[in-house]
């Protein structure tokens, strides 16, 4: 599905959404677009990523759950720091956006 | 380290409220709030508010947000945005984190108004990506304009569930299913009318067996539960969905007062932990006051007034104001929020069953377990009533207090007298002109214009819809029941914006005489749909 | 509540034991239960003994949880459990941050 599915461009009662300029971001390694300010977890739900981290004990595939910074789930490795909350980080031009395995950037062997 | 008069944490409705009121006293007021925006969760509420004019009814809650900013800054209020109080303490004391940096204050009065957190359950899957908060959908579309899911399940059907579900629709998703393990419908009947009349199934005591999927959500299985909320074999759902939304409840966020020492206690009638407070929402800790949801879990527009009485109490409190003159002021705050916690919805009456209005009539049982008044209900209600000409249909049949209705009809077609809680009945005597003011000014979507007969065997029936995109007049398709069923064929007769019925669109449909009391909703034929 | 004497009864196998709870620190149903049994009748000893509620979100989505799993074992009312001690720093903050106290005012 492409990405402007996901979007909402006019909405019934909020009318057309407004967003920032649109910029490239590295989602592992891969260039992805979102637009500047966003939550850089709104630009990956966007473009289909649902799978942000995977769970340090049980391997387990976490994503966007509260969305608004409570709950740490939707936590990945942004520009080499791990446990970044993506639903309150900003989207940057040029950010690098990594699934995070664990507490690192590194699938574990 | 600086000193304010008074520091609100949280500047969500009742923190603004509060600083507001506090600031016209001449306090010096900091709100702090952890959020890049402030409002709280305002801005995610798109639907026209309840209540009555002192209320702030038939505004939508975003509007209701910009207000209230607005109202701060001219009052001069500070707000700091990306603030995280991460600790209070003893002596009123916070410390702040603020970009990178930690900072101290001190205040001689705090009123904190952190909200609440969302409730969770669990059921084999609940970690899957996919499985998300009620709030986090509201998040994802109302604020980034990005749709949740494309196939939504929503568990819970109390007010968040069934707003949300109702908000999910017209961000162009699809609900599968309300889900919701009580017996009955927790929210309103008229929030979930609504939903119900565009098609989405309610599935009262069921809950989720399990969310499928490896790497994300790809279905769903409900079942039915018992008397006991165990599993009922045999009554298994499957559902493809992509997206299940969690609507179970809120818990005050009250870590921090219990962090300053404040007495708490554990009760379930105001969502969980929270500080013991008096009327004016002081806690145990002389100073430290309370507001909202983080006080017990309430609407927006208790949230706004109990922040309000917050406010002054503070002022009294460290001598910016008389006590004779806050007395005044409190006494009509109080009767406000008295009249918000009034109805079948009160606080008080958490968790019963009412089996009839404040009128004495029998309470539609099929509203409170299928989400819409069966045919053979409507008709007991006082706003449903049968008359020649065009005429408000009001299908409002619980007692919440709300009476925007009343007041926007030019005509006085419309009566609710001076209880706010009583059923809106039609005055036989007026003339109805069909305006539709009525039917975009009910919070509840609930009002409809009939005209039984315009002519050759058709009758006319004019609807709220706040979907896109809009039908045209000559659109040709079905027409709806409450039940979300097709009735009939049903082609459009017009389409009314106004400015006046904010994005509320006014959908006049034609239908056969016979279906004036049963068509309640319009879906446009799409080539190859059956 | 603290009377370690009291009989709760042996630890019971569920069907659901394998159930995640505290999210972040991916505690189970089961550990909880068997926690309880293992003498720890407190909020603050099952945080302390599991690490519940003790992960990134701080306990903001499984304390309700945890709490009433605990007063079910025991037998109790989730009421009469006293929640888990409140401590700053509120939210996830890294150490630098925590050191880095600010001198002058904003």
């Amino acid at each position: 599905m492409a990405d402007e599915a996901r979007r909402i461009d006019v909405h019934p009662i909020l009318g057309e959404i407004e967003k920032g300029k649109q910029v490239a971001f590295t989602y592992d390694g891969q260039t992805l677009y979102g637009y500047e300010g966003e939550p850089v977890a709104a630009a990956l739900k966007a473009a289909g990523v649902m799978v942000h981290r995977y769970t340090k004990r049980q391997h387990k595939p976490r994503g966007i759950f509260c969305a608004i910074g409570r709950c740490t789930d939707c936590v990945m490795v942004i520009d080499g720091k791990p446990n970044v909350r993506t639903c309150v980080t900003p989207l940057r031009e040029g950010m690098d956006v990594r699934t995070q395995y664990g507490v690192s950037a590194q699938k574990e062997v | 380290m600086k000193r304010y008069d008074l520091i609100v944490i949280g500047a969500g409705p009742a923190g603004l409220s509060a600083a507001i009121e506090a600031a016209s006293k001449g306090l010096k007021v900091v709100v702090f709030d952890e959020n890049d925006r402030p409002g709280g969760q305002l801005f995610k509420q798109i639907h026209k508010f309840f209540g009555s004019k002192e209320h702030k009814a038939k505004i939508r809650g975003f509007r209701i947000g910009q207000q209230l900013l607005e109202e701060a800054d001219k009052a001069g209020v500070e707000v700091v945005l990306g603030a995280v109080v991460e600790g209070l303490y003893l002596d009123k004391e916070i410390t702040v984190k603020i970009g990178e940096t930690l900072y101290h204050y001190k205040g001689d009065a705090i009123i904190a108004a952190t909200g609440a957190s969302e409730n969770m359950v669990t059921f084999p899957g609940w970690t899957l990506p996919g499985v998300i908060g009620a709030g986090a959908a509201q998040t994802m579309m109302n604020l980034h304009g990005v749709k949740p899911g494309n196939k939504v399940l929503m568990l819970g059907t109390g007010n968040v569930g069934l707003v949300v579900s109702f908000q999910l629709l017209q961000s162009g998703c699809e609900v599968a299913a309300l889900v919701d393990a009580a017996p009955r419908i927790g929210g309103y009947g008229v929030h979930a009318a609504k939903v119900a009349r565009t098609g989405v199934p309610f599935f009262l005591s069921h809950t989720i067996v399990k969310a499928e999927g490896t790497n994300c959500v790809t279905g769903v299985t409900i079942a039915q539960v018992d008397d006991h909320f165990q599993f009922i074999p045999g009554t298994e759902k499957h559902f493809d969905v992509d997206t299940i939304c969690l609507a179970v409840g809120l818990s005050p966020m009250s870590q921090l007062l219990k962090m300053a020492g404040c007495q708490m206690e554990d009760n379930p009638a105001r969502g969980g932990q929270v500080p013991i407070c008096d009327e004016n929402g002081q806690t145990s800790v002389p100073g430290i006051f309370v507001a909202g949801d983080v006080s017990g879990i309430e609407e927006a527009s208790s949230a706004m007034i109990e922040g309000r009485i917050a406010g002054l109490a503070a002022a009294e409190y460290l001598g910016y104001a008389e006590k004779s003159e806050v007395s005044k002021e409190k006494a009509v705050m109080e009767g406000q929020l008295e009249s918000l916690r009034q109805g079948m919805f009160a606080p008080g009456n958490k968790g019963k069953k009412i089996e009839q209005t404040q009128e004495g009539i029998p309470v539609s049982e099929n509203l409170l377990t299928r989400g819409f008044v069966a045919d053979d209900e409507i008709m007991r209600f006082p706003g449903v009533t049968k008359k020649a000409g065009v005429h408000p249909v009001m299908e409002c049949t619980q007692n919440i207090p709300c009476n925007p209705c009343q007041d926007a009809c030019p005509k006085g077609c419309i009566s609710i007298g001076s209880h706010i809680t009583a059923l809106p009945a039609v005055n036989e005597s007026a003339q109805c002109i069909g305006c539709g003011m009525c039917v975009a000014a009910c919070s509840g979507q609930a009002i409809f214009l009939v005209d039984e007969q315009i002519g050759g065997g058709f009758a006319s029936v004019t609807l709220p819809y706040e979907f896109l995109p809009l039908p045209k007049a000559g659109d040709k398709g079905a027409a709806l029941g409450r039940g979300g069923q097709k009735v009939c064929d049903a082609q459009v007769i017009s389409v009314k914006t106004a400015k006046a019925f904010d994005k509320t669109a006014l959908l006049t449909i034609k239908v056969p005489s016979e279906m004036a009391m049963q068509a309640r909703f319009f879906k446009k034929e799409v080539a190859g749909d059956e | 509540m603290n009377d370690r004497s009291r009989d709760i009864g042996p630890f019971v196998p569920a069907p659901d034991d394998d159930m995640i709870i505290c999210r972040c620190e991916e505690i189970t149903k089961g550990e909880i239960r068997q926690a309880v049994h293992d003498g720890m009748f407190t909020l603050t000893e099952i945080r302390r003994y599991l690490r519940t509620g003790m992960g990134l979100c701080q306990g903001q989505t499984c304390s309700k949880l945890v709490k009433s799993i605990v007063a079910k074992e025991l037998k109790v009312s989730p009421a009469c459990l006293e929640p888990a001690t409140s401590r700053a720093p509120m939210r996830p903050t890294e150490m630098y941050i925590l050191g880095n106290e600010a001198k002058e005012v904003r």
